[in-house]
């Protein structure tokens, strides 16, 4: 049974103090942000069945179409098994396209539930809360990639030649592709809006972009537009960590990652501190 | 409860001299060119109840928007416990609890969960913001459900979470958007006692509410906002005293054909068969039954028409129309 309101005239019930020792804005700011990934790493575990379940699903079909059935027919490329080589791009794939889901999905939920509104009453700071929803997406998509990776043994055999590279590859990915989520969130005004750019903009620059070939096997105009497509360097830097060759130089993929993510940090804390898209 | 929140590196502790809230020429001019506020300027006292009042889009829930971030102002200043917003909005965030019109959490959590993390958003650590949360939810009468979905709660104790939530970081001014809306009269009246409690340990509390009578038992100063302009600012007894007329409902035993003409007394009969008298401040009720007794009438009931500040307020408001037009 539900306890009553305050007794009529009790002035016995109060809040204990606030601790005594003063906290300074720095340590503030970290338990805002921890806060924040506390709360999207609860939810992604929370909704499992939403949020990990169905991609690794998916991916896994993948696996299973261009392993046994159609991969021995394709043969080899460029020296490697055809589900070998795809299957970087397939995690990758995972990887940003759930890193920027759980963003969008989060932040844009808390936007039409106006439950956003509790951060924005906060002190907290507009860089731990796009530093906190960032790393929930990162959390969720690198979850994903990790078991897509494991799966993948199931059907490829990967040396990951470059690990340190291969996890770096993947964390910077998820973080781009995570902060573009959040814009994507800031801006969206319906539902229609949080799927327009995913499926519209992100599935075939994903299709597009050297998952499942390589670009060497385009005509020359094709290849040199694939190059304006950044997902193509994404995807090629972590074939790169996994499989040793990628089809372009692994130091301009890296450049292509920060710039990406140093833009979108920009854009996305810009919007956020001026409110565009929360506030009137 | 009335513990200055955060007392961090550059958060000023505030003077009693200092108004808790003190707004200049605040003005909001919506895109499209709505215009919902018009250069208000408003002072709140530190430990005031204070109440604000307004028709729906008088521009009260613009005003609490913009004094707690979620609306951004066109033009004006706004200091909370003395610190200027514009300079250091963080440190006057601090000091601010708010309780929304529209229920604003994450329905899919629980309450305790929804109470810490707002600590945690405040900066408040983990460990002692589910402490505090479970004493917030407690003394909300909520620590029974602090693990059930909060969709799942009633309407009641979905405000009462809010007003939890609001208080978890130890505000020094709460403001409070309508908390009783929609819910039944036990939860309302059990809600005033609570912020009146609340009130009484220090904490400042601004109140908007559409319950005139709610104003009038619980705020000691008021002000009317009406199409973007304070129309009335003062203590809710000097208002009062404005009404220099009261309206009566007389009962009589017997039905009456007309109203009675009663010297000094203006009459008028109502549809029930009951009379409407109009009684001028000062002047005697006895003058009034001896000439009811004069004309034969006998008086079973009598009360008063109207909640006297409704009344003020219908006659601000109107007045305010008519003048524009």
């Amino acid at each position: 049974m539900t306890q009553p309101l305050a007794e009529s005239g009790s002035e016995s019930r109060t809040l204990s103090p606030i601790s005594e020792s003063p906290r300074s804005r720095a340590t503030e700011a970290w338990v805002g942000f921890a806060t924040i990934v506390r709360r999207e790493v609860h939810r992604i575990l929370r909704i499992w069945a939403q949020t990990l379940l169905p991609p690794i699903i998916s991916t896994g079909l993948y696996f299973i179409i261009f392993g046994p059935v159609l991969g021995q027919r394709i043969g080899v490329v460029e020296g490697y098994s055809y589900i070998q080589y795809v299957t970087p791009g397939l995690i990758m794939m995972s990887v940003l396209l759930n890193s920027y889901q759980n963003v969008v999905s989060s932040f844009f939920g808390a936007k039409f539930q106006n439950h956003v509104e509790e951060m924005m009453v906060s002190p907290m700071s507009s860089n731990a809360i796009l530093l906190g929803y960032s790393i929930g997406g990162v959390f969720r998509g690198l979850v994903i990639g990790s078991v897509v990776s494991l799966m993948s043994l199931l059907f490829a055999d990967l040396p990951v030649v470059h690990p340190v590279l291969t996890i770096s590859v993947a964390v910077l990915t998820a973080v781009a592709f995570a902060l573009a989520g959040f814009i994507n969130a800031l801006i969206a005004r319906n539902f229609d809006e949080v799927s327009i750019i995913p499926t519209f903009v992100l599935a075939p620059l994903t299709m597009l972009g050297g998952v499942f070939y390589s670009v060497n096997m385009l005509p020359d105009f094709w290849k040199t537009i694939s190059y304006a497509n950044p997902i193509l360097y994404m995807v090629n830097a972590f074939r790169y960590g996994i499989l040793g060759r990628s089809d372009m130089p692994i130091e301009v993929a890296f450049g292509v990652l920060v710039v990406f993510i140093v833009c979108f940090y920009t854009l996305a804390n810009s919007m956020l501190k001026r409110g565009i898209g929360i506030r009137s | 409860m009335n513990s200055t929140a955060q007392e961090g590196e550059s958060v000023a502790l505030p003077t009693n001299a200092v108004p808790a809230l003190r707004i200049r020429n605040l003005r909001k001019t919506y895109k499209g060119g709505v215009e919902a506020l018009k250069g208000i300027d408003l002072e709140v006292d530190q430990g005031e109840f204070f109440g604000l009042l307004g028709p729906n889009g008088a521009g009260k829930s613009t005003t609490i928007g913009i004094i707690t971030s979620l609306v951004n102002k066109s033009e004006g200043s706004i200091e909370v416990f003395g610190i200027d917003t514009e300079r250091d909005l963080e440190s006057a965030k601090r000091l601010i609890g708010v309780v929304p019109q529209e229920i604003n959490f994450n329905q899919f959590e629980q309450p305790l969960r929804i109470v810490a993390q707002q600590a945690g958003y405040y900066g408040i650590p983990w460990a002692e913001a589910q402490e505090r949360a479970g004493q917030c939810l407690e003394w909300m009468g909520l620590w029974d459900k602090r693990k059930v979905l909060s969709r799942a709660l009633s309407g009641g104790m979905k405000r009462r979470l809010m007003i939890a939530r609001a208080l978890v970081h130890g505000p020094r001014l709460l403001i409070l958007d309508e908390p009783t809306a929609g819910v039944d009269i036990e939860i309302r009246r059990a809600t005033w006692e609570l912020l009146e409690q609340i009130n009484r340990q220090g904490t400042t509390i601004i109140l908007t509410t559409h319950y005139l009578e709610e104003a009038e038992s619980l705020c000691k100063r008021l002000a009317i906002i009406d199409g973007g302009c304070i129309v009335q600012n003062s203590d809710t007894r000097s208002l009062l005293r404005q009404l220099a007329i009261e309206t009566f409902v007389l009962d009589p035993q017997d039905a009456l054909d007309a109203a009675p003409k009663l010297d000094g007394f203006p009459t008028a009969m109502r549809e029930d068969g009951s009379i409407e008298v109009e009684i001028k401040q000062g002047a005697s009720l006895n003058q009034l039954f001896d000439s009811l007794k004069q004309e034969g009438i006998v008086i079973t009931s009598m009360r008063n028409k109207a909640n006297r500040l409704e009344e003020l307020f219908v006659r601000l408001v109107e007045g305010g129309q008519e003048s524009k037009l």
